[in-house]
């Protein structure tokens, strides 16, 4: 493009300084003993991810596998324009329930991630935290074009352009936005890669965790929670 | 009553049957609400489904013993309701661990399972577990007050404290049920019970919009499992009591059902009437107008 | 409204005004009088509602232009004041104390285009941008592009089209 600016460089020499919350510090008890925190290290469970593995029997895998495709609860996280989207799906017109498909508030009992739209770094830090947060195996849906190659968003400062290297994607849905019937259809389709067995984003990012959380701290300047969020 | 081993055999019976009644029949709610809306509805198995991927996921955390037991006292709650409290009046397979005093058992058994879940969630450090924790504890407690005093009543007419016998008193004609021959104390603890049933107008406890979800909030995979069969055991546990002490019990599974889903569904019909109300102004209402109502059924008895 | 800037031009010192529809009106003013003005505007015109507090960069005169745009809702006029301060040591003057709502809006223009606003209340704290260690992002020596192609990774096989080109292709094949 003609308006790149050759000149210009990013800053990569600054460090963004640790939140003052976040800093080790030492912390008189109400019976005067000083103690030492360090907030990373005390608060927050430093475990990595493990790979999860399948059942040793096929058919009770296959079970399991039917059970997951016909019961996908989604998280209610909304990251861009393409929430809007998603509320349809409970109207009488879409009516997602009869697929099984239900919206859960909180990480714990979800299984399914719906990042959509374009995600702000901001808002990335929360999806990743989120993410963790869901039991395995979860998956993540990625909606709409700004998740795919950054869409309207390619050239800006404060959104990410490919989602799949910061999160496993399981599938995409093409759009901008992708409409309501776009997602039913990309959630039936979902449904087919679970039966197959082949839904292991979790496992994957387990496997490749350093690689993902190189690629995740790389935008998040500010990192200031456990690498992994159990 | 002599103990013999069969018994556990036929309670466990009992369970199967209570806990897939109940599994089809808040299934088959949701199905009517949704029909209601024009929306096609849930499977009417899709109970069974989410149950079954709950028990499937494979990582599970924990927050100490604590948490572990939420989910176990909760179903305590329910299966204990259910099983000292006679299913179907005059069988002798479906009497269960029925003895003479258990009115103020299932009175205890009622409150047992919240308890349980409150120290559980408690655990989980979750500040909406706190808040869903106090809530709950505060309306259920407001809630269960129409409820004893009700009970009380009900001991005082019939001067025992036996749901067999209670049941007993009321066999023969419809109008020897207590809803006719009592209506005041059947109307104070119908109070009590849309309170305790967890919808509109009195589920603030477990409000997705305001504080996702309440007390569940942390549990996940198995243990949700668990507070799952709960929630459908515990609703018709609770159900069988009402039955018996005020609408003239069952004597058979068919009387059973259409009882149970009738009086279910006075709980749901408030539900999608009135808005849901917040806590105090749940604990406002409890103390208006249910107390007031007790306290006149056992002046009344 | 020609008016009310015919009556304040003795008092105060008026740039040019641009009278760019009936109900909207610019003008320029200087530093040192831009809080007296505000408080008369508000206390005795009538301009009782800040619309928006926002800067433009002209960096080829080497200035950022602040705009106080300010309402007076019972005679639906909107008046927009300019001021000029220097884009190098870009500070401004907190009007939180007239408009409390000013202070959100200095706290963005802090952000995103350097601006200090010394008084104005948690005007340092993080408003949008968490972890920003860049140049602020408004700043037009700032490119967004560039940054964008240096710190976010891209997916092959994107094409871009230059409008103008491609449209005035689909439009007139021949020429």
């Amino acid at each position: 493009m003609k308006d790149l600016d050759k000149n210009f460089k990013k800053d990569t020499e600054t460090e963004f300084p640790l939140r003052e919350e976040m800093r080790p510090r030492k912390v008189t008890t109400p019976d005067g003993q000083v103690i030492d925190i360090d907030p990373l290290a005390d608060y927050f469970c430093q475990e990595a991810p493990k790979v999860h593995r399948k059942s040793y029997s096929a058919i009770v895998e296959g079970f399991y596998n039917w059970a997951r495709a016909n019961s996908l609860w989604i998280l209610g996280f909304g990251t861009g324009c393409g929430a809007i989207e998603m509320r349809p799906l409970m109207t009488p017109r879409f009516d997602a329930y009869r697929y099984g498909i239900q919206w859960r508030p909180t990480p714990r009992q979800a299984n399914l991630l719906v990042i959509s739209g374009y995600l702000s770094v901001k808002t990335l830090k929360r999806a990743i935290r989120a993410y963790e947060q869901m039991p395995q195996p979860k998956f993540v849906v990625g909606l709409g074009s700004c998740t795919i190659n950054g869409g309207m968003y390619w050239d800006s400062y404060n959104t990410i352009k490919k989602l799949d290297e910061y999160l496993p994607v399981d599938l995409y849905i093409a759009g901008c936005m992708p409409r309501p019937e776009a997602l039913l259809a990309g959630f039936m389709e979902l449904k087919k890669i679970i039966r197959k067995g082949e839904a292991e984003g979790a496992n994957k990012y387990a496997e490749n965790f350093d690689w993902y959380k190189a690629n995740q701290k790389s935008v998040i300047k500010d990192w200031d929670m456990p690498d992994y969020s159990w | 009553m002599t103990f013999e081993w069969i018994h556990i055999a036929y309670a466990a019976l009992t369970l199967f049957i209570v806990i897939n009644y109940g599994m089809i029949m808040t299934a088959l709610v949701r199905k009517i609400g949704a029909r209601v809306g024009g929306r096609y509805g849930i499977p009417i198995w899709q109970n069974y489904i989410d149950l079954a991927k709950n028990i499937a996921l494979r990582s599970k955390i924990t927050h100490g013993v604590m948490y572990y037991l939420g989910p176990v006292f909760r179903l305590t709650g329910g299966v204990g309701l259910l099983l000292f409290v006679p299913t179907i009046y005059g069988s002798v397979m479906f009497q269960n661990f029925s003895y003479a005093g258990d009115l103020i058992l299932a009175l205890y058994f009622v409150f047992f399972g919240t308890l349980g879940m409150a120290l559980g969630a408690g655990e989980s450090g979750h500040p909406h577990s706190a808040i869903g924790v106090s809530r709950g504890l505060a309306q259920v407690t407001a809630a269960e007050l129409p409820l004893a005093l009700g009970v009380y009543a009900i001991s005082l007419q019939y001067q025992t404290l036996n749901i067999t016998e209670i049941v007993a008193a009321q066999q023969g004609s419809i109008f020897n049920w207590t809803l006719f021959t009592n209506p005041l104390t059947t109307i104070a603890a119908m109070f009590a019970f849309v309170g305790t049933m967890m919808r509109s107008p009195f589920d603030v406890v477990l409000a997705p919009q305001e504080i996702p979800i309440g007390p569940p909030t942390e549990y996940h995979s198995a243990y949700l499992a668990l507070m799952q069969t709960n929630r459908v055991l515990f609703p018709v546990a609770k159900v069988v009591i009402y039955m018996n002490l005020f609408f003239g019990g069952a004597t058979n599974w068919a009387e059973f059902a259409i009882k149970v889903f009738a009086i279910y569904m006075v709980s749901v019909l408030i539900g999608v009437v009135y808005p849901r109300f917040r806590v105090e102004q749940s604990i406002r209402f409890f103390l208006k107008w249910g107390l007031p109502v007790g306290i006149l059924a056992i002046l009344t008895v | 409204m020609r008016d009310l800037i015919e009556k304040l031009t003795p008092r105060y010192t008026l740039g040019n005004a641009t009278y760019q529809r009936a109900d909207l009106t610019f003008v320029d003013v200087t530093r040192d009088e831009l809080r007296a003005l505000l408080l008369e505007l508000r206390d005795k015109e009538g301009f009782t509602h800040l619309v928006l507090l926002t800067a433009v960069d002209w960096i080829e005169e080497g200035k950022f232009q602040l705009t106080y745009m300010i309402n007076n809702r019972e005679a639906d006029q909107t008046l927009g004041l300019r001021l000029y301060i220097d884009r190098n040591d870009a500070e401004g003057d907190t009007i939180h104390d007239i408009w409390p709502t000013a202070a959100t809006y200095q706290r963005e223009l802090r952000e995103m285009f350097g601006i200090a606003f010394p008084g104005s209340p948690r005007v340092d704290e993080e408003f949008i941008l968490e972890g920003w260690t860049d140049m602020p992002p408004y700043r037009r020596d700032f490119d967004t592009l560039a940054y964008s192609q240096q710190t976010y990774v891209e997916r092959e096989g994107r094409e871009t089209h230059d409008p103008r080109a491609t449209m005035k292709h689909k439009m007139y094949p021949e020429g």
